[in-house]
């Protein structure tokens, strides 16, 4: 084995660390009665974001190169790396405000932030099982914390416990998948996999009960249907902030690593594994958008809005093309401006120490706030897909992928399903702008200027990407690599 | 059948017993001595496969260290018995149990079609020495080995914000 240490292909992660320990370090310069340091903390962090962003750009223009088999820095890996960034950084500027109002310990919550910011990112770059199971536990151990970050709502603690534990049992489910496909392939390399199933003499039987276990670790993370029962309660209980984040960031991740494991590693199965995710996809989308027409807590019917987004995404991966994983890439970009940005609205909404808010907050915020009202019909339009936001074109080239796959009946339910969705994200708007102002009417408005920052730049990207999409696609095309060792 | 499989399906008719054990006691106590005996078991199979020095680290951190571990939560928080309180709806235990013979019934005969006998040489394949162990680390799983370092990292900041008592509340007892 020729030693190649590219660090240039883990340098973002580096970074993420890094400022990770430096955050820990800055916030034991400050104490409790002059916490004047503690109020940098969240800026810091954000400079760590930025660096690491800047060094995946300054890639972009670089050959993919490989890091001892483990990793590779192809385009795929960078666009996931942006997203994951741009979810990170939209999550701090969301919690500047909101966290020391729960939780005292900041500092360990914005290293914390980073370091499962560095697991993600590291899923997408994976091409190896081992690395992909050692970050995906850094992203899912992060998150458990950060979800019982409220430690005086039981319903903070509760989540935290469920997803614990559930999360814990998926993770089994994966590391089964992965053993199993390492005893039908003999190497956990995904290049090494691909030819040893290529070759022939590899044990079958060992490997269609590893892809399907892998099915079922994946899809608890990104809660795909029969495993998404987790979502809703997480996501409501988790304080707002880190639900925003979670959202974006775990289904990001744990996509991109699951799209490289079936297009690199397992291309020759595809036949099996689309038929099983493509009836998960249906599953998914249907289900997701007929329990979020019956909420009435915002969270919730975001939790479940975003289990729909989970299948709108599958569609894409079903047909296992380059072209496919490029548009899945390109969704999860988008619905990383509008749903976060959905989810600091709801920050808005909120009442100290609340935690939630019921769709009837935001009836008549049309004539009291307006520019509130107008970001929120943004992301609300956006999510449910009407041109020309950001939401449409992701919806658009997921849908063609399909279609060019020879999936055109999944892409037709796909269309059915958004207009299902649509219902529910509209009735939100319109009790926005034709309700008049009742007494659930949030009424007094905190001035939060980090929060107001990150919804004004979720708000900006999302119609700048649905404007011009051209620009944006650009950087998540011919993503894939074969490299792997 | 040879001698080597007829212990190799011995130790692991023990282990797989021990396994049931510690989920179907309802003793906390039993369930971790039966984990502890499944451990052991696991330990030797590894012998017999000449990976000695996993051998040692299973009976090291496993036995040694998790298990004894769990002795100590359950010492703090009490062992007795477990009564199923948390079961609302009486058909989810049905449920749960079918859906496990499913998938253990796949797994079965999914295997057992590829299974193409007893693997002559097993001992061959191993490099169990710590030597062995420690170049493969230090080379080929050089990355998971430095992201587990990230991994002990995130574990050790949960600790700090979740177990840590709020200041004021020190100051108020």
């Amino acid at each position: 084995m020729s030693a190649n240490l590219n660090v240039s292909v883990i340098l973002p992660e580096l970074i993420l660390v890094g400022f990770a320990m430096l955050v820990m370090i800055l916030d034991m310069v400050g104490t409790d009665e002059r916490p004047t340091g503690r109020t940098l903390l969240p800026w810091l962090a954000l400079v760590g974001v930025a660096v690491a962003g800047l060094v995946c750009i300054q890639q972009y223009s670089q050959p993919a190169a490989s890091f001892q088999g483990g990793a590779v820095s192809d385009h795929f890996a960078l666009g996931l790396r942006l997203i994951i960034l741009v979810a990170t950084g939209l999550g701090i500027l969301l919690s500047a405000s909101y966290i020391p109002r729960i939780n005292k310990q900041v500092g360990e919550y914005y290293a914390l932030l980073l370091l499962c910011a560095a697991g993600m990112t590291m899923m997408g770059a994976a091409t190896d099982l081992m690395v992909v199971f050692v970050a995906l536990e850094i992203l899912s151990l992060a998150l458990y914390i950060l979800c019982g970050l409220n430690r005086e709502s039981p319903r903070s603690s509760e989540a935290s416990m469920k997803y614990f534990l559930l999360g814990a049992f998926s993770s089994a489910f994966f590391v089964y998948g992965a053993a199993l496909i390492y005893g039908a392939a003999g190497s956990t390399q995904y290049d090494e996999i691909a030819k040893a199933l290529a070759g022939g003499n590899s044990n079958l039987a060992l490997l269609y009960p590893g892809i399907a276990l892998l099915l079922v670790g994946f899809g608890f993370k990104v809660s795909l249907v029969p495993f998404h029962m987790w979502t809703p309660d997480v996501y409501q209980g988790a304080p707002t902030p880190v639900t925003a984040f979670m959202s974006v960031g775990t289904k990001a991740a744990a996509f991109a690593a699951f799209i490289r494991v079936l297009v690199i590693a397992l291309p020759a199965q595809q036949p099996s594994w689309g038929w099983a995710l493509a009836i998960m996809a249906i599953l998914t989308m249907t289900l997701g958008n007929l329990a979020a027409l019956r909420q009435s807590s915002l969270k919730r019917m975001l939790a479940y809005s975003s289990i729909a987004h989970a299948g709108y995404v599958l569609v894409g991966i079903v047909a296992g093309t380059s072209e496919g994983a490029d548009a899945a890439l390109f969704y999860l970009f988008t619905y990383a401006f509008m749903n976060i940005g959905a989810f600091a609205v709801v920050i808005m909404l909120e009442k100290a120490n609340e935690g939630d808010a019921l769709q009837n907050r935001a009836a008549g915020i049309g004539q009291r706030w307006p520019w509130l009202a107008l970001a929120m019909a943004i992301f609300m339009f956006s999510l449910s897909g009407v041109p020309p936001l950001a939401g449409f074109f992701g919806k658009l080239f997921v849908f063609k992928a399909a279609v060019d796959g020879g999936w055109a009946w999944l892409a037709v339910i796909g269309m059915l399903n958004s207009a299902i969705g649509a219902y529910y994200y509209l009735r939100v708007t319109v009790s926005m702008y034709f309700e008049k102002p009742g007494a659930e009417t949030l009424s007094q408005r905190s001035t939060w200027s980090a929060l107001s920052i990150g919804l004004a730049v979720a708000a900006i990207f999302t119609v700048l990407i649905g404007i011009l999409p051209g620009m944006w696609t650009a950087l998540f095309t011919g993503g894939l690599t074969g490299l792997g060792g | 059948m040879t001698l080597s499989v007829l212990f190799f399906v011995l130790i692991g008719a023990i282990s797989l017993a021990a396994a049931v054990g510690v989920v179907s006691s309802n003793h906390p106590v039993h369930s971790a001595l039966f984990l502890l005996a499944h451990f052991g078991t696991l330990a030797i199979l590894y012998i017999t496969l000449e990976a000695q020095f996993l051998a040692a680290i299973q009976v090291i951190i496993y036995a040694g260290g998790i298990v004894i571990l769990i002795l100590f939560v359950i010492m703090l928080i009490g062992s007795e018995k477990i009564v199923n309180q948390a079961e609302h709806r009486t058909w989810t235990p049905y449920v749960g149990f079918a859906l496990g013979i499913v998938l253990l019934g796949g797994l079965a005969i999914s295997l057992l079609q590829g299974f193409t006998g007893v693997e002559p040489n097993a001992a061959l394949l191993q490099g169990g020495s710590p030597q062995a162990v420690g170049l493969e680390l230090f080379t080929r799983y050089i990355l998971p080995f430095e992201l587990a370092a990230v991994l002990l990292l995130v574990a050790l900041l949960g600790a700090l914000l979740l177990a840590r008592r709020p200041k004021l509340k020190i100051e108020e007892q």
